[in-house]
C-alpha cells in the first residue's frame, strides 16, 4: 500500500532521518512510536510532500509519488492531520470539512462567480454530502461554531472529519491522541477503529502507548532518525533495543 | 442565500435612489468615484480579505485598464466597448504570469515584490511618452455609448459604473460562498492544511490575483471613459496605499465591508475640505480611532458597537 524506501532528511547538519525503510499494508493500523526528535513529524512531513526529502522513495499502491506535493498527493488518496492542530479557524466546523471536500468538486472560479446551475447543485452537494463525515466523527451538533472557538478535543476530531471527507486511502494522524483526557482518548480508538472499518488504511504517530498496543496491527520504532525495530505490538514491547531507547528518554 | 440576495437588492435600490437626493452637482461626481473605487477595493478585498495575500501595486493595474483603454480607443482607434475587454484581458494575463514567481513570496516580501511592481508600472506611464502622453497625460479619451446614449454627464456615468460596481459585488458574494471562497479562506488560515486536502494553493493565489487585476483593468477603463483624461499621478503609490486602507478599514473578508471603506475614504476629504489645513491630521487620528475601536473594519465595526453598549446599558439597569 504506502512504502517507504531509504528516506533520509538532513536539516543543515542535523540528520533527521537516516535511510529509514518500511512498508505499510492495506487495511492496517500501523503506529509510528518513538522518543521526541526521533523524526516521527518529520517523516509524515515527506511522506505527504511538505518537506523534500534529501534522499529516497515513497510509493502507493505502486507509483512513486516521492516529491509530489500535498494537493497531488490528496488527490492520490493520501491525507494526514497534524501534531499541532490546524484549521481553518475563521470558518464553521461545517465549513472546514466542505473544504475537505475539494478535490470531490471541481467548479472553477469563474463558473463560482457567475453562479453557473452546476456549480449551484455542486454546492448544495458538497453542502449535504459533509454533513455525513460530522456524523462520522461525532461533532454534528458544533456544525455552526467557528473552528477557532472549538474545545481542543473536538478540534482534533474536526481535523479527521476534514481529511476523511478527502476520501482518502490512507490516512496519516500526528500524535492524535496527544492532549486529549482518558475518555477523549477512548473514543478515538473507537473512531480510529471505525475509520479502518470502512477500508483506509491507518498510520498514527502516538505517545500512547496503551492506545498503540491495543489498536495497532503493527508498529515501527524509530530513534534518532533511524528504524530501530519494527513488528507487532508484542514483538516491538519485548525488543530490548526499543526498550532501552525508551528507558534512555527516561532518565 | 435568500437573506444575501435580500440585502444585495436593497443595496442596489439605495444605490439607485441617491442621485436622486443629490440633485445633480458635484456630489454626484464624488459618488461616482465611490463606485469606482468601491470596485478597487472589492477587487483587492478578494485578494487580501480572502486569500491572505498583500498587494501595494493595486493602483498599477487599475492604471494599465485606463491607459490600455485610452491608448486602444485615442491613438488606435478602437470602439471603447472592445478596448476595455481587450484591455481586461491583458492585464489579466500580465497578472498571472507575474503572479506565478510573485505569490511564492510571502509577507514583507509579498508587499516588497508588489510595491515594486506597481513603481515600474508607475515608471512607464511616466517614460513611455510617445505611447502615453508621459506626465502631462492622455486626454480626449471617448466616452462610452450605448446607441445614441452616451455617457457624458457625471449623473449618466454615475449608473454606468455603479452598474459595474453592482455587478462587482455581485460576483464577489457569489465567489465568497463557493468552494473557491472557502478554499481562499482555507489558505489564509492554514496554507498547509489547504494544500493537505487538496487545495491547490500556488494556482489559486494566482487565479485571484488574476481576477482581481482584471476587475481593477475594468474599473480603469471605466475611469478613463467617464473622464476622458488621464494622467499618471492617479494611478500610483500612494493610491495603492489608499485602496489597502480602504479594504482594511471597511473590513477583511466581508463583501460590503470594502464599500463602506470606498464611501468613507472618498467622501472624507471633500467633507473635510473646509479644514484646510487640519484635514490630513483629521484624518489620521480617524483611522487611529478605527484601528483602536473597530479592529475588524467598519462592517464589522457598528454591530460590535451596539453589542458593546447595549451590554454596558444592561449592566447599569441590573445596578
Ligand atoms: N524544519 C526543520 N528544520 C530543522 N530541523 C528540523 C525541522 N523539522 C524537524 N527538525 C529536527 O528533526 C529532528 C526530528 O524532529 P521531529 O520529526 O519533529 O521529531 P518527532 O516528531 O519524532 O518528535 C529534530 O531534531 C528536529 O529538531
Ligand atoms: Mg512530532
Amino acid at each position: 500500500m504506502l512504502e517507504v524506501s531509504g528516506v533520509s532528511q538532513l536539516f543543515g547538519g542535523v540528520i533527521a532521518l537516516d535511510r529509514v525503510s518500511f512498508t505499510i499494508a492495506k487495511g492496517d493500523i500501523t503506529g509510528v512510536i518513538g522518543p521526541n526528535g526521533a523524526g516521527k513529524t518529520t517523516l509524515f512531513n515527506i511522506i505527504t510532500g511538505i518537506y523534500t526529502r534529501t534522499a529516497g522513495k515513497v510509493v502507493l499502491e505502486g507509483t512513486d509519488v516521492s516529491g509530489l506535493p500535498p494537493e497531488r498527493l490528496a488527490r492520490l488518496g493520501l491525507v494526514r492531520t497534524f501534531q499541532n492542530i490546524e484549521l481553518f479557524g475563521g470558518m464553521t466546523v461545517h465549513e472546514n470539512v466542505m473544504v475537505g471536500m475539494h478535490t470531490k468538486s471541481s467548479s472553477g472560479l469563474l463558473a463560482c462567480a457567475l453562479k453557473m446551475p452546476w456549480s449551484v447543485a455542486e454546492e448544495r452537494r458538497i453542502r449535504d454530502n459533509s454533513l455525513k463525515w460530522l456524523d462520522f466523527t461525532g461533532i454534528s451538533d458544533l456544525a455552526e461554531t467557528t473552528a477557532a472557538n472549538l474545545p481542543f478535543g473536538q478540534g482534533r476530531l474536526l481535523e479527521i472529519a476534514r481529511a476523511l471527507a478527502v476520501e482518502p486511502r490512507v490516512i496519516l494522524m500526528d500524535e492524535p491522541a496527544a492532549g486529549l483526557n482518558n475518555q477523549e482518548t477512548l473514543a478515538l480508538s473507537r473512531l480510529i477503529e471505525r475509520i479502518r472499518a470502512t477500508g483506509i488504511t491507518v498510520v498514527l504517530v502516538e505517545h500512547d502507548m496503551e492506545l498503540v498496543m491495543e489498536i495497532c496491527d503493527r508498529i515501527v520504532v524509530l530513534n534518532l532518525g533511524k528504524k530501530l525495530a519494527e513488528g507487532t505490538p508484542r514483538e516491538t514491547q519485548d525488543n530490548p533495543e526499543v526498550i532501552a531507547a525508551y528507558l534512555g528518554e527516561d532518565e | 442565500m435568500k437573506r444575501e440576495l435580500l440585502k444585495f437588492l436593497a443595496f442596489a435600490l439605495f444605490v439607485c435612489l441617491v442621485p436622486l437626493a443629490c440633485r445633480g452637482g458635484y456630489l454626484i461626481n464624488v459618488l461616482l468615484f465611490v463606485g469606482i473605487n468601491t470596485m478597487l477595493a472589492i477587487a483587492l478585498n478578494l485578494l487580501l480579505g480572502y486569500a491572505g495575500q498583500i498587494s501595494l501595486g493595486h493602483a498599477g493595474f487599475f492604471g494599465l485598464g485606463a491607459y490600455l483603454s485610452g491608448i486602444l480607443t485615442v491613438t488606435y482607434g478602437w470602439n471603447p466597448w472592445l478596448a476595455m475587454p481587450a484591455a481586461a484581458a491583458l492585464v489579466g494575463c500580465l497578472a498571472g504570469l507575474l503572479g506565478f514567481p510573485i505569490l511564492k513570496l510571502r509577507g514583507h516580501y509579498l508587499a516588497m515584490a508588489t510595491l515594486g511592481m506597481g513603481i515600474i508600472i508607475y515608471i512607464v506611464f511616466n517614460e513611455t511618452i510617445e505611447l502615453t502622453g508621459g506626465p502631462s497625460g492622455l486626454s480626449g479619451i471617448a466616452n462610452l455609448s450605448i446607441g445614441s446614449l452616451t455617457f457624458d454627464s457625471d449623473c449618466k456615468n454615475y449608473y454606468l459604473v455603479w452598474f459595474f460596481a453592482l455587478v462587482t459585488v455581485l460576483f464577489s458574494l457569489n465567489v465568497a460562498n463557493s468552494r473557491i471562497g472557502r478554499a481562499l479562506k482555507a489558505i489564509n488560515d492554514s496554507e498547509v492544511a489547504a494544500r493537505v486536502v487538496g487545495v491547490n494553493a500556488r494556482l489559486l493565489k494566482v487565479q485571484i490575483f488574476a481576477l482581481s487585476a482584471i476587475i481593477c483593468s475594468l474599473a480603469g477603463s471605466l475611469y478613463a471613459h467617464c473622464m476622458t483624461f488621464i494622467s499618471p499621478a492617479s494611478f500610483g503609490f500612494n493610491f495603492s496605499v489608499e485602496l489597502l486602507t480602504m479594504v482594511v478599514i471597511g473590513g477583511l473578508g466581508s463583501v460590503y465591508g470594502p464599500f463602506l471603506g470606498a464611501a468613507l475614504l472618498t467622501l472624507l476629504p471633500e467633507i473635510l475640505r473646509g479644514a484646510n489645513d487640519y484635514d490630513i491630521v483629521i484624518y489620521g487620528a480617524l483611522l487611529v480611532l478605527m484601528v483602536m475601536f473597530m479592529p475588524g473594519g467598519l462592517v464589522r465595526g457598528f454591530p460590535e458597537l451596539r453589542r458593546r453598549l447595549a451590554k454596558r446599558k444592561g449592566g447599569v439597569e441590573h445596578a
